[in-house]
């Protein structure tokens, strides 16, 4: 299990956008990645559950993921959370 | 993490009136769902007693701070107030003391009023604490509600379970949530799931995108809320792992610290995860209800009575 904490920045117009990056980016790993914000977590491969998190600009996420890649998952997913940019 | 309710959000609720107020009952927090009358601590009597919990006091308490001269009134009731208490509440719209008022203003804890009888209040009070402090969690899953009964599908991203509960929809049956199920513990025995309420009634299909199920197919194919019956753990089909046969081994995944009845279910491309997941629905009503087809077979076999 690793688990990093880091602060989510986004423009808002591009706000649904990165999420759908997000997943994207999450679901090439074979690891269990969760985003915990508060006392609500989910899963970072389900599109809905990231949605249902209402993350805004500025808040403080906590990235965590268990299986054989967590290292190389919670890095990727911490570096785009911080600086989410549409490709 | 534990639960808690602002007294503001209890007062708005309830409807009562603040009859002293401090502007602090946003930062009053209750976090237990009891409710004291606070009788023997009147007289003096404090052990075993809640200081977290609200008061309530009735037309008992009133009678007893009435017999009692202006004196006795404010030492005890200094007592009670002393002590911490997060708020007082008045029922039936009993006219309050002077004492009351003034060890309220002396410890800034707010004293409220309310116009229902005592015992109403407070039951109505405890059920709604109750639903507001209940044990809460979010799982990854789909909540769907199949002939009545209430199917927390549970598996890894990919593995099909908003397809099915897409599928048991146009089957007649109800969607909950997709993808993120919030959890309540409202009883011991009780687990009642429900959508958050920006995902309520969405679904995402790979391909298609963000469907809304309501808009699609109508108010009948949705439920706001469900209580959780039944588990069906959706896994991929693993050569090397034996599944259930007969149906006689009992299964259970705990949520919350209630074990809910479950099973395992392998998926291969090409079955009907939705027909399965029905009959897996009737079958454990059927069960519920008191008849197991294994244990039936069992017993034909091998005549009357023979446990396996």
């Amino acid at each position: 299990m690793k688990v990093k904490t880091i602060q989510f920045k986004c423009d808002e117009s591009l706000h649904m956008k990165s999420i759908a990056i997000l997943i994207k980016k999450a679901s090439v790993f074979e690891s269990r990645i969760w985003l915990t914000q508060g006392s609500r977590k989910a899963n970072a491969k389900s599109l809905l559950g990231v949605m249902s998190l209402g993350i805004e600009d500025g808040a403080t996420i906590e990235v965590s993921a268990e299986g054989s890649d967590e290292a190389e998952a919670v890095d990727t997913i911490a570096a785009y959370l911080s600086n989410p940019t549409v490709e | 993490m534990a639960a808690s309710v602002t007294l503001k959000s209890i007062i708005d609720e309830f409807n009562l009136e603040e009859i002293t107020s401090f502007g602090n009952t946003d930062s009053i927090t209750i976090t237990v769902a009891d409710v004291t009358r606070p009788g023997l601590q009147l007289t003096g009597f404090f052990d075993h007693f809640g200081p977290d919990r609200i008061q309530l006091i009735g037309n008992q308490e009133m009678a007893y701070l009435a017999h009692l001269s202006e004196e006795e009134r404010l030492k005890c009731l200094d007592g009670l107030f002393s002590k911490n208490i997060p708020c007082l509440i008045v029922s039936r719209h009993h006219d309050v003391f002077k004492e009351i008022v003034t060890c309220s203003k002396r410890y800034q804890i707010p004293l409220l009023r309310t116009d229902e009888s005592t015992s109403t209040f407070m039951s109505s009070l405890i059920k709604h604490l109750n639903v507001d402090l209940a044990p809460e969690t979010t799982l990854h899953g789909v909540l769907v509600e199949i002939y009545g009964e209430g199917v927390l599908m549970l598996g890894e991203s990919g593995v099909g379970k908003s397809e099915t509960a897409m599928e048991l929809v146009k089957r007649g049956h109800r969607l909950i949530a997709d993808d993120l199920v919030e959890v309540r513990r409202v009883s011991d025995t009780t687990l009642v799931g429900q959508a958050p309420e920006i995902i309520r009634y969405l679904i995402e299909m790979r391909g298609i995108g963000i469907l809304d199920v309501k808009e699609l197919y109508g108010v009948s194919s949705v439920k706001m809320q469900e209580s959780i019956n039944f588990v069906i753990n959706l896994e991929l089909w693993d050569e090397d792992k034996i599944y259930e046969r007969l149906g006689i081994s009992e299964e259970y995944t705990e949520i919350l610290g209630i074990q809910v009845p479950s099973i395992t279910i392998p998926v291969r491309p090409g079955r009907n995860l939705a027909i399965i997941l029905e009959v897996a629905a009737i079958n454990f009503r059927q069960k519920q209800m008191g008849y197991n087809a294994a244990q039936a077979l069992t017993e034909r076999l091998f005549g009357n009575r023979e446990e396996v």
